[in-house]
């Protein structure tokens, strides 16, 4: 893999029936980054990320996720990536430990290693009083926090988060953006899509998607110095307002 | 009231954008209709049958022809030994073997008497009995040909009028009974279903919370079910009327107006069934398992009830479905009015009642 | 292989998590296979009799009498007048109406031949036309017992020619009618089950949005989904299972044929039923919908499938649409093997047609199943 890239996108476009929800899109994400995916409500990112890890085949362009193609080698790219959906998609009347086991026990890890895994993710998490418990009695920001550690449980090359703080409370985000900074020091590349324009300015690198295309792209010092202003949410404003 | 209306417009879209279940929703009640129409009976026609026949004479064959020249039967096979009648039977398609006793015309000629034995595959009981009886019946018809030059016989002659359905068509028997299935259906089932579905998904809370009162979040919900049910009644009804011929004597005004009474409780009861699951899929199995099957088979859709053991028949008291099929047999068929029929539907609506009561309780004390 | 064991671990402990389902899969069907098979009877008894005597004369009451004695007839009302019996058809209290005419037994004396008028309430056309053949039964009875009496006193060298018939019925000499319905109603109850709750289930995931979780890891279609269909096809045998020991215990219908040859040929149905089932699933996208669909043929199927209506009485084209219905042919084997002992030839053509259908079906359902849109 040249030049460290483990996203390329380019062109990479979707279509429903006339209506283009992703328009030509084209970026790269390097190695250990955390790539932040901007946008409003509707602007394409979940539709750009679902064609990312191979749930959903793009109407025209390229793209290689941790060095395979999006069109022909799918199941290779799910091997290599984590994903945490917008909606919580744990099981709900499966308990901690059960989930852990299960989604485990998909990606094809031994007994061993989940057991291993288990343990050390329910200390880190502080959840061991409710391991036993039905996921579906945790709080929200509990749920979200299993629900990045389980998607990171095979030591995928990439997790993808799709808006992973929606609904929950400062402290929570707070403690969620601790996680990622571990994990994206532990190599893993992170690929977050929020409309928080604070936890914009957490990432790398940023791209800001208005109406199925990136407007923006850059570091968030560079985007802030590109539209004279002081914050994100000023950079934001000023493009989706055009 | 405005928001009412509202309301009640999001539901409707809900179920119109659905277009496969709204096709399911109207092909359903037309496919039923037409099956039972044209295909399915419960008489007998055209069974296949075996001839054993030990005498090879002029007699048993022209017996064999008489039989073969009914509707009821046609002579699949002949057999030559007693051993072939087990093999023919566990292949499944012979219903009925003919077994003529040796020297049949010499017997019936010296002796005066000779004798068949019909054997009948009785795993199905009623078609076995019916064949018998068939069988027998052509061949009394025979012995009094062949005796008609000798007999003096008083004979006291039955004249059977056949009231209500002179031509024993099926479909009016089954007509009442798919009408009273389909709105069940769609009434109790899709209702407990899609309000159980707004629980689960979490939606409910919301229109809870929302300025609408809970009553009208009920009645919002079941009032597209409400005009789903009576365009079906109608489609059916005409179906009936146009294609069957099958005639309603009595007023469809009357037949309207119970039929909306019914469609409320069944309604009710989805309602009901709905404050029981917290998932739809336990929503559809209590109306799958718990109401539909019982529906069907405890009514007198199918079945007559006056042949059912007693406890059974008794308990078929509480399905609602029954007085309604009572209701709807005696208006379409037989033509009556009010005065013939206000007990049962009296019962409907003490049941329609109870129902309600019984949900708007059972509704509150969740909310709480 | 060690995949699919973690999917079928985690289905069957939702499954048995589930409290509101449980009673639903294990005791409903068991319920309704003891009261539905009382209820499910074709046999006409217990017939509402009523009869209006005009002639009041020792052969009017007689033949009265003949009607009472017959097991049929049980109820028997007598109405004064014929606009009081036809209310009472109105209101159904009665079914079978007997008007025995004026001069009834004068009549029969002088002209050795009278008329009776019966009327049935036809509504119920096929238990109507039983009804008839009862009645007519009765009445020829009467007649041969007024010969018989004539007989003795004319000219004895006269001797009618008689053709005797001995019914035999075989498999069920008591025409037992829940021998007959025990088997098609687990038939029914082992289809209804296993297709909604696998026609639902990946609706639901779908639904709740775990199933996209699914589709971005690497498992395969195939391992997923025989490890979804797995455990409803354990819950499948375990209904069939517990089905026939009910019968057996409570209904004591026979198993003259080989039970593995029952199993075998359930084990292949299941799979039909279950890749229907998915197939459902594929295409909806809720569980309302697919709860629809799937009722709609389970609906069409059963009625389509000879279990409670006689397949060779139905038109040609509609014997033809029967063969493409699973169901026929679990009803047919069932009935074949348990009440006449059929073998493994016997029913050959059945399972193979089956197997084939197994094989379609599930093909369908891999094929339909589609991790990436």
């Amino acid at each position: 893999m040249k030049n460290n890239n483990v996203i390329e996108a380019q062109e990479l476009t979707k279509m429903f029936g006339d209506f283009a929800a992703v328009n030509a899109i084209s970026f790269n994400v390097k190695k250990g980054e955390i790539f932040g995916f901007l946008g409003a409500n509707g602007a394409g990112k979940t539709t750009a990320m679902k064609m990312l890890i191979g749930i959903s085949i793009p109407t025209s362009g390229k793209a290689k996720v941790a060095g395979f193609d999006v069109f022909t080698q799918a199941e290779d790219i799910k091997k290599n990536i984590g994903y945490m959906s917008q909606r919580f998609a744990l099981y709900d009347d499966l308990t901690v430990k059960e989930n852990i086991t299960f989604f485990g026990g998909i990606y094809g890890l031994s007994r061993k290693q989940i057991k291993e895994k288990a343990t050390v993710l329910i200390e880190e998490l502080g959840l061991e009083k409710v391991a036993n418990t039905l996921v579906g009695a945790l709080p929200l920001g509990w749920k979200q926090k299993l629900s990045f550690s389980v998607s990171l449980l095979h030591d995928p090359k990439i997790v993808f988060l799709d808006e992973p703080t929606g609904g929950v409370d400062p402290i929570t985000r707070r403690q969620f953006w601790e996680m990622i900074y571990k994990a994206a020091n532990q190599g893993t590349t992170v690929f977050v899509t929020t409309h928080y324009m604070d936890e914009a300015e957490y990432c790398d690198r940023v791209s800001i998607m208005v109406n199925g295309k990136i407007e923006a792209l850059g570091t968030p010092k560079k985007l802030k110095e590109q539209f004279k202003a002081d914050n994100m949410n000023d950079v934001f404003l000023k493009l989706a307002r055009g | 009231m405005k928001r009412f209306i509202g309301f009640i417009k999001k539901e409707f879209y809900h179920i119109f954008r659905d277009r496969r279940s709204l096709f399911i929703l109207f092909g359903m009640p037309i496919a039923q209709i037409m099956l039972f129409g044209f295909a399915i009976t419960n008489e007998i026609n055209n069974v296949d049958i075996a001839v054993l026949d030990h005498s090879k004479d002029a007699i048993t064959e022209e017996i064999i022809n008489k039989i073969s020249a009914s509707k009821y039967f046609s002579i699949h096979q002949f057999i030559e030994k007693e051993r072939a009648i087990e093999a023919v039977f566990k292949k499944g398609k012979i219903k009925a073997v003919l077994n003529f006793e040796k020297e049949f015309s010499k017997n019936l000629v010296k002796e005066h008497k000779a004798t068949i034995q019909i054997i009948t595959d009785a795993t199905d009981p009623n078609t076995a009995n019916t064949i018998s009886n068939y069988v027998n019946a052509i061949l009394i018809q025979y012995q009094q040909e062949l005796n008609k030059d000798i007999t003096i016989e008083y004979q006291i002659v039955p004249q059977t009028r056949m009231v209500y359905n002179p031509e024993l068509k099926s479909v009016y028997m089954f007509v009442p009974g798919v009408m009273t299935i389909i709105l069940m259906l769609v009434s109790a089932m899709m209702t407990s279903i899609s309000i159980t579905r707004e629980k689960e998904l979490g939606t409910m809370e919301i229109l809870l919370v929302s300025p609408l009162k809970p009553i009208q979040v009920i009645v919002g919900k079941v009032f597209p079910y409400i005009f789903l049910s009576v365009i079906n009644a109608i489609v059916i009804v005409l179906l009936s009327i146009f294609i069957f011929k099958m005639p309603v004597q009595g007023s469809l005004f009357l037949l309207a107006i119970e039929s909306v009474l019914f469609i409320i409780s069944a309604l009710a009861l989805g309602i009901l069934i709905s404050t029981i699951s917290t998932t739809q899929q336990t929503a559809m199995m209590i109306s799958l398992m718990g109401l539909m099957l019982p529906v069907i088979l405890l009514s007198g859709f199918i079945f007559p009830i006056s042949s059912m053991p007693l406890p059974l028949q008794i308990i078929s008291n509480i399905i609602p479905a029954k007085w309604f099929i009572i209701i709807i047999k005696g208006i379409m068929l037989k033509g009556v009015g009010l005065q013939f029929i206000w007990k049962e539907t009296l019962i409907l609506l003490a049941m329609t009642v109870f129902f309600i009561v019984l949900s708007v309780k059972k509704y509150k004390i969740r909310l709480e | 292989m060690k995949t699919i064991l973690y999917i079928i671990q985690k289905e069957f402990k939702q499954i048995f998590r589930n409290k509101g389902m449980l009673p639903i899969i294990f005791v409903l069907p068991i319920l309704q296979l003891v009261i539905l098979s009382n209820a499910a009877t074709f046999e006409v008894k217990n017939i509402k009799f009523g009869y209006i005597d005009n002639d009041h004369s020792s052969t009017s009451r007689a033949l009265v009498e003949k009607f009472n004695a017959s097991t049929y007839f049980n109820v028997l009302t007598v109405f004064p007048s014929e606009a009081i019996a036809s209310a009472a058809m109105l209101k159904g209290e009665v079914d079978v109406l007997l008007e025995i005419p004026n001069y009834f037994e004068r009549d029969l004396q002088n002209e050795k031949r009278n008329n009776l008028g019966i009327t049935i309430n036809a509504i119920d056309g096929a238990a109507a036309g039983i009804e008839n053949v009862y009645v007519t039964q009765i009445v020829q009875g009467f007649n041969q017992n007024i010969k018989m009496d004539v007989l003795q006193v004319s000219d004895k060298q006269i001797q009618p020619i008689v053709i005797e018939t001995i019914p035999l019925f075989w498999y069920n000499k008591t025409l037992n009618y829940k021998t007959f319905m025990v088997p098609g109603i687990l038939v029914l109850l082992v289809t209804m089950i296993t297709l909604f709750l696998s026609g639902m289930n990946i609706v639901r995931e779908k639904e709740i949005g775990t199933l996209e979780q699914i589709n971005v890891t690497p498992i395969k279609k195939s391992q997923f989904i025989i490890g979804k269909l797995f455990p409803f096809w354990v819950i499948g045998m375990g209904l069939l299972t517990v089905g026939l020991i009910l019968a057996r215990l409570i209904f004591n219908v026979p198993m003259l044929g080989s039970l593995a040859l029952m199993y075998l040929y359930t084990s292949i149905y299941i799979l039909v039923i279950l890749g229907i089932g998915l197939f459902i699933s594929n295409f909806t996208d809720t569980q309302q919908q697919a709860m629809f669909i799937a009722w709609f043929f389970t609906v069409i199927f059963i009625l389509m499938s000879g279990l409670f209506t006689p397949i060779e009485s139905m038109p040609k084209w509609a014997q033809t649409l029967t063969k493409f219905n699973p169901i026929r042919y679990f009803v047919e084997v069932m009935r074949m093997v348990m009440l006449k002992g059929s073998g493994f030839t016997d029913i050959l053509p059945q399972l193979f047609k089956t197997a084939l259908y197994a094989f379609i079906m599930n093909g369908l359902a891999v094929w339909s199943y589609k991790k990436t849109n």
